[in-house]
């Protein structure tokens, strides 16, 4: 499955598009949503690694509008909450990725995206 | 011998296994790199990886097991492989030991780099490469297939695959890589590499059986006749600022 974290961490990688390449816009998705265990310590350790723009409107293209705009200064067990949700426990299941730059379909089937390009795209 | 149970793949086939390298115990490399991380668990433990990358992750054992010794919620696992039964065999394994692994369909970390060299990189790294010496355009043909030739066909030196790996410089300031290799990928040319090329610090040597070394490879354990493997632990003790 496409987790909102791994969606923050990938990026269009075709020969030459190397500009606006980040983030991928979902498309034609169908979401599930399975619980994962909180774990309070991961997601503070991990914030700093997130783009948090990207993952605002990633979370807002799958219809999940809980984030703020702006990474709040305390993490506090609230917010932790949301961002647990966001992060880990939406899944995309089917659908595609779109580089917003040049265009290329990645698509996600069973849960698993292809990111692989052909010979003539790397 | 390991302590911790080693994760069920019951519920892959023999199909599976016509399309997925099959970690058994004829076929050591597999359960050299489980070795290697249960010896290393309490470092580890204490480490706290968040981002875990293995490339080429076949049946997702290593992954999962991974996942069980340092615990699900610990950290991000992500999982790549070129081989599309590989990834769906991934995330089966992961979800019959209730661990959620998250693979991606994508040669090496290809996908990642550029977000990997902006938020830090990866802070465990596992690779089980191509490592046996090939022709090389036997090693692109096998990549390019995405079959499970691409499993072993290493091409010139066993080490063409590995290269692309440590060219693109994804790991954490306090990375860990953990490598299998075997005596004719050159080990002693992958850790001046590392170190000269990548202007690391000097490189902590670390082999399975917990044996340090500043020298090189003794090691191992006989896998065929010709044949023996390392599992490399490349990592970065310092941060590369404040050594450079």
């Amino acid at each position: 499955m496409v987790r909102l974290i791994t969606h923050n961490l990938l990026s269009c990688h075709v020969k030459g598009c190397t500009r606006n390449n980040f983030p991928l816009r979902f498309q034609d998705v169908k979401v599930e949503l399975r619980e994962a265990e909180f774990n309070a310590e991961f997601l503070r350790n991990f914030v700093p690694r997130i783009e948090w723009k990207a993952l605002v409107d990633a979370g807002k293209e799958l219809g999940d509008t809980s984030l703020p705009e702006e990474l709040p200064e305390m993490l506090g067990d609230e917010f932790l909450k949301k961002l647990h949700h966001v992060l880990l426990e939406i899944h995309v299941e089917e659908g595609a990725m779109v580089c917003p730059n040049c265009g290329h379909v990645y698509k996600i089937m069973s849960g698993i995206p292809n990111m692989l390009l052909t010979e003539s795209e790397i | 011998m390991l302590s911790l149970p080693t994760p069920d793949l019951s519920h892959l086939t023999h199909e599976d296994y016509e399309r997925v390298y099959e970690p058994a115990a004829n076929k050591e490399d597999t359960f050299i790199l489980l070795d290697a991380l249960e010896a290393d668990v309490e470092e580890l433990l204490e480490a706290k990886p968040r981002i875990c990358l293995e490339i080429g992750s076949g049946s997702g054992c290593v992954s999962t097991f991974a996942a069980k010794i340092l615990g699900p919620s610990e950290c991000l696992y992500l999982c790549t492989d070129i081989n599309k039964h590989a990834a769906r065999c991934t995330h089966l394994t992961g979800r019959q030991n209730n661990v959620t692994l998250d693979p991606v369909l994508s040669s090496l970390s290809d996908a990642f780099n550029q977000r990997f060299r902006k938020c830090g990189g990866v802070d465990l790294l596992i690779f089980n490469p191509p490592y046996v010496p090939t022709a090389d355009e036997e090693a692109l043909n096998a990549q390019g297939d995405a079959d499970i030739a691409g499993a072993w066909a290493g091409g010139k030196l066993g080490m063409e695959i590995t290269n692309q790996v440590l060219n693109n410089d994804i790991l954490s300031h306090s990375g860990r890589f953990y490598l299998v290799a075997v005596k004719q990928n050159d080990v002693p040319s992958i850790q001046e590499r590392m170190n000269i090329e990548q202007g690391m610090p000097p490189l902590r040597h670390h082999y399975s059986d917990r044996i340090f070394l500043d020298s090189l490879p003794l090691r191992i354990r006989p896998h065929a006749a010709d044949e023996v493997l390392d599992v490399l632990h490349l990592s970065q003790p310092f941060d590369k600022h404040l050594t450079a």
